[in-house]
């Protein structure tokens, strides 16, 4: 297929990946449509397990900012933040092209970076739903303050999984980085290895957008 | 050990400006985007248009995502439906159980 084996495994690997996430995802989409969606004003919004809550009634604290209502702000940071990390991975797969050692480090720094400052958003906004609004029960996989019992179970269990792949990419950005460093890729006589694992970080990026459209939009 | 990669030769060649324009550019489309969504959050009231066009530009972007980032609008044509025929399956499970989830419904409420 005019690719390498590596690159090959990687995306077949990135096929099946891409059906675990699209199972969770109709999954959810299947309880959700199970289940009575609000039908009053977006203003007389009230929490209540009777009716799927609205997601920028939910999602709308930012750190800092507490009491301050601000629907979805963090969670397009957090998006802003996946996309340039990416950018930067694209642009260290572009430099290894050119065997340019200086600049793959560089990006890849960027994008290591990227990823570690998404995790801390990420354990942020676990750390503020699960505490809860402050005037409820907060939420966790037996009981939630939003609606829904399945709808934190279904966050939990989404975004963690998501997370804990964006954890493992920034381990292998970090492997990446550190062999670039000691000159294996140079001696190597290519860069390949960092397109794989672009590879595999571009397919987080891909699946944080779904994630964004169909738990925080929609 | 370190000493070591100082013996190989390695030809660094010049960064391709054109190339390197065409992936800011098509960040700062992914980024533009996600901003028409944001503001379109908003803006209109739930409902059934509202979620076809987050669907919508939903897909384009990931379109951008794999076709530029993750190269695959390059490679051989072979590979490429190698990776999107099987999401068919996805589709099918889509249509599915969501219509599963509101036969669901209407039963148990």
């Amino acid at each position: 297929m005019g690719s390498s084996y590596g690159k090959l495994m990687m995306w077949f690997f990135l096929l099946s990946d891409a059906f675990t996430f699209s199972a969770l995802l109709v999954t959810y989409g299947m309880v959700r449509s199970s289940h009575k969606a609000y039908e009053g004003l977006i203003e007389a919004f009230t929490f209540s397990d009777k009716y799927w809550p609205v997601p920028e009634r939910v999602f709308e604290a930012v750190p800092f900012l507490h009491g301050v209502e601000a629907p979805l702000v963090f969670v397009g940071i957090m998006t802003f933040i996946l996309i340039m990390s990416s950018v930067t991975m694209v642009l260290a797969v572009e430099a290894g092209h050119r065997m340019d050692r200086a600049a793959v480090e560089k990006w890849m720094l960027w994008t290591i970076i990227g990823g570690l400052c998404f995790l801390s958003c990420q354990a942020w906004e676990w750390a503020h739903f699960i505490h809860g609004r402050g005037d409820g029960i907060g939420a966790s996989l037996t009981q939630n303050e939003y609606g829904p019992r399945d709808f934190a179970a279904f966050f939990f269990f989404i975004t963690g999984f998501h997370g804990f792949h964006v954890f493992s990419g920034v381990c292998l950005n970090f492997l990446v980085y550190f062999n670039t460093v000691m000159g294996t890729y140079d001696r190597r006589g290519h860069y390949e290895m960092v397109e794989k694992v672009g590879l595999y970080w571009h397919f987080v990026d891909l699946v944080w957008v779904f994630v964004f459209t169909f738990f925080y939009l929609v | 050990m370190a000493s070591h990669s100082e013996d190989v030769v390695v030809n660094v060649i010049p960064p391709d400006k054109a190339k390197i324009a065409k992936l800011w550019k098509t960040a700062g489309i992914l980024l533009a985007i996600t901003i028409v969504e944001f503001i379109i959050a908003f803006l209109f009231d739930a409902g059934a248009a509202k979620t076809t066009v987050f669907i919508l530009l939903t897909i384009v972007k990931a379109a951008y995502i794999v076709g530029e980032f993750m190269h695959l609008r390059y490679e051989a044509k072979v590979l490429l439906w190698s990776i999107l025929i099987p999401l068919v399956f996805v589709v099918w499970m889509l249509v599915a159980f969501l219509y599963e989830g509101t036969q669901i419904g209407t039963v148990r409420f």
